[in-house]
């Protein structure tokens, strides 16, 4: 197990320091000078020139490389050219909106899902299970967006309930509270969850038939236990494990689509953030931001190996 | 014999009538027929000039002059989604070769050396597939991004994106299925007999892993659909006046108050394409899965 876990995080580790190679030097070979790019064609040569120096661009490429990620591992961020902030500060802030809700959606997507799945595994073929499926093949071709953009069209311009988008704060001192900064995230979330849902309910469905047609679900059912008691006990618990690892793997799809929901909603989140600094060219902030998102992904894909092998004791015992 | 049953000429009567007997592949390939012969059709004719401004006879509501109504400038709404499908279809077609021609050519290279038994080779196939593995981590709406970011916008940077993000997809699925054909007698006996790893690859293992990279393009595409339409209400991928679904959506979202319908259409020209491809990719799963066909 020890070796599996280390052979695990030394693979992390690489990934990282390859992904923050391949980022820097994209950024690095840009077709011209970064300074050039950032502040467009009319900047002045000495504003260039003083950006340059900002930049650390009369450094050597390995010099900044190594400033980069020193800083980054430190939380001690170069700064934003157009907020004129350290990019960390800048990133905390927005967290604050995007993680609260990638987490939102990513209950809503299990809670949705096992539903879906569990009721279509139930009845199968019933006419409860193709309808489920059906839904949920509806569910996977829906772009997040336009469902986004629906339920705008649904609760704040048809029925008023909801504001079209923003985001009111959590704190009072901002005029607000938990319930409205909830309230705000609430349609975001929900159009994130769906798509994911939709995949995860058809995961979580096949899985459960996979363990229905085991051995000991049978056992179960002759010594008298009840089916949905045999679905509950016996068939969920062992259909988690690879539902729970497809759902730690839609979180990283979760936090990519937050990109475009975040948009669709006008929430100052990190995805807004990446989308601002891009139409504005602050390329610190986008290899930063960047730099994040895959970092979440790859720290994802982590914990859901290690879960898998604290959960499946066969595999365990094959790494080691 | 898993591998025998193939799309060969004798086989393709039955695959054929079988197909034509399986609901979700028939609906997929009429709705994905829809969506090409809407591309096409658009090449030639639309009711009316897709970018010509009418502003007169803006936001009108569906009718007999406007199917499906006028935008803010008064564009026709159904000319521009005719004109939409091909940014669609193009980036399809383009990101999935892209992603299946490098993905597919990597994959059968790692299998290839893999089967030719040397340290040097395992080592060629293991770095391959940890570069696959790692271009996991760069999802491709975020690869967008950052090109977008370095190149600015446009429909050829997210094609790159889109296309790139495909590569490891399809080198897995290629790389896997390579590898138990090139555990068989036959491939043993081809090699035997002197042919070169190439010839090997070519004749004997392309055919027998298209099954599976065939079910996966159609998947890829939708996929490529879903990733441009994103890209595109972004502002970061079709660039006006080249209508495009994904952009439509943007435009309606600041006229939701006064024309609703219209954040609808473009969106439900993005769904049905997807899901046409979606279940059209179902369906083929299950008309080639040889396991299945023992079944029946």
């Amino acid at each position: 197990m020890l070796w599996f876990v280390f052979k695990r995080l030394a693979g992390f580790v690489v990934t990282l320091a390859v992904a923050s190679g391949v980022v820097f030097a994209m950024l690095e070979f840009l077709p011209g000078d970064a300074a050039q790019i950032m502040l467009g064609e009319t900047a002045t040569p000495e504003a260039v020139a003083a950006l340059q120096a900002q930049l650390g661009l009369d450094q050597p490429p390995l010099a900044r490389y190594l400033q980069w990620v020193g800083g980054l591992l430190q939380g001690d961020t170069a700064r934003s050219i157009g907020y004129d902030t350290p990019t960390a500060e800048l990133l905390a802030e927005r967290l604050r909106v995007t993680l609260p809700l990638a987490m939102l959606a990513i209950v809503l997507t299990v809670v949705l899902a096992l539903g879906l799945g569990v009721y279509a595994a139930a009845r199968h073929h019933k006419l409860g299970d193709v309808g489920a499926m059906a839904l949920s093949q509806l569910g996977i071709a829906i772009p997040n967006f336009w469902f986004a953009i629906l339920l705008i069209l649904l609760f704040a311009v048809q029925l008023q309930w909801v504001s079209a988008g923003g985001f009111p704060g959590w704190t009072e001192d901002e005029g607000s509270g938990l319930w409205p900064g909830l309230k705000a995230l609430l349609l975001p979330a929900l159009s994130l969850a769906l798509v994911q849902a939709a995949i995860l309910a058809r995961m979580t469905r096949s899985a459960m038939l996979d363990v229905m047609r085991e051995d000991h679900v049978r056992t179960a059912r002759a010594k008298g236990l009840s089916r949905r008691q045999t679905l509950l006990r016996h068939v969920l618990r062992n259909a988690m494990i690879p539902v729970m690892t497809v759902a730690g793997l839609q979180f990283a799809n979760l936090i990519t689509g937050t990109i475009v929901v975040e948009n669709v909603f006008v929430l100052p989140g990190v995805g807004r953030l990446i989308f601002q600094a891009v139409n504005n060219r602050d390329l610190v902030v986008v290899r930063d931001v960047v730099m994040l998102m895959v970092a979440v992904v790859v720290l994802v894909n982590l914990l859901v190996d290690l879960l898998y092998a604290v959960v499946d004791p066969r595999l365990r015992h094959a790494a080691a | 014999m898993t591998t025998a049953v193939l799309i060969t000429p004798g086989a393709d009567h039955g695959l054929w009538a079988r197909a034509c007997r399986h609901p979700s592949f028939v609906f997929g390939a009429l709705l994905t027929a829809l969506l090409v012969c809407a591309a096409l059709l658009s090449l030639f004719w639309t009711p009316w000039p897709p970018t010509a401004l009418n502003i007169p006879h803006k936001l009108q509501p569906p009718g007999a002059a406007h199917w499906l109504g006028t935008d803010a400038l008064g564009r026709d709404v159904f000319s521009q989604l005719l004109v939409g499908a091909q940014s669609s279809i193009v980036v399809g077609v383009i990101a999935v070769g892209i992603g299946a021609g490098l993905g597919v050519a990597l994959g059968c290279l790692a299998a290839a050396q893999r089967a030719n038994g040397s340290a040097a080779g395992a080592w060629v196939d293991e770095i391959l597939m940890r570069c696959a593995d790692f271009t996991f981590a760069f999802p491709a709406l975020l690869s967008a991004i950052l090109l977008t970011a370095i190149y600015g916008p446009g429909l050829v940077t997210s094609i790159v994106a889109i296309g790139i993000f495909n590569v490891p997809v399809f080198a897995r699925i290629a790389r896997g299925a390579a590898v138990a054909v090139w555990a068989r007698e036959y491939v043993t006996a081809a090699r035997a007999a002197g042919l070169a790893p190439w010839g090997i690859t070519r004749s004997h293992v392309l055919p027998n892993i298209a099954s599976p990279l065939i079910v996966q393009a159609t998947v890829s595409f939708a996929t490529a659909i879903l990733a441009e339409a994103a890209l595109s209400y972004l502002g970061l991928g079709t660039q006006p006046p080249q209508p495009s679904w994904g952009r439509l959506l943007n435009d309606a979202q600041s006229l939701m108050f006064q024309a609703p319908m219209l954040a609808v259409w473009p969106g439900a020209a993005i769904m049905l394409s997807v899901l046409g491809l979606n279940m059209m990719g179902d369906g083929l799963r299950d008309l080639l899965d040889p396991k299945l066909n023992r079944q029946r």
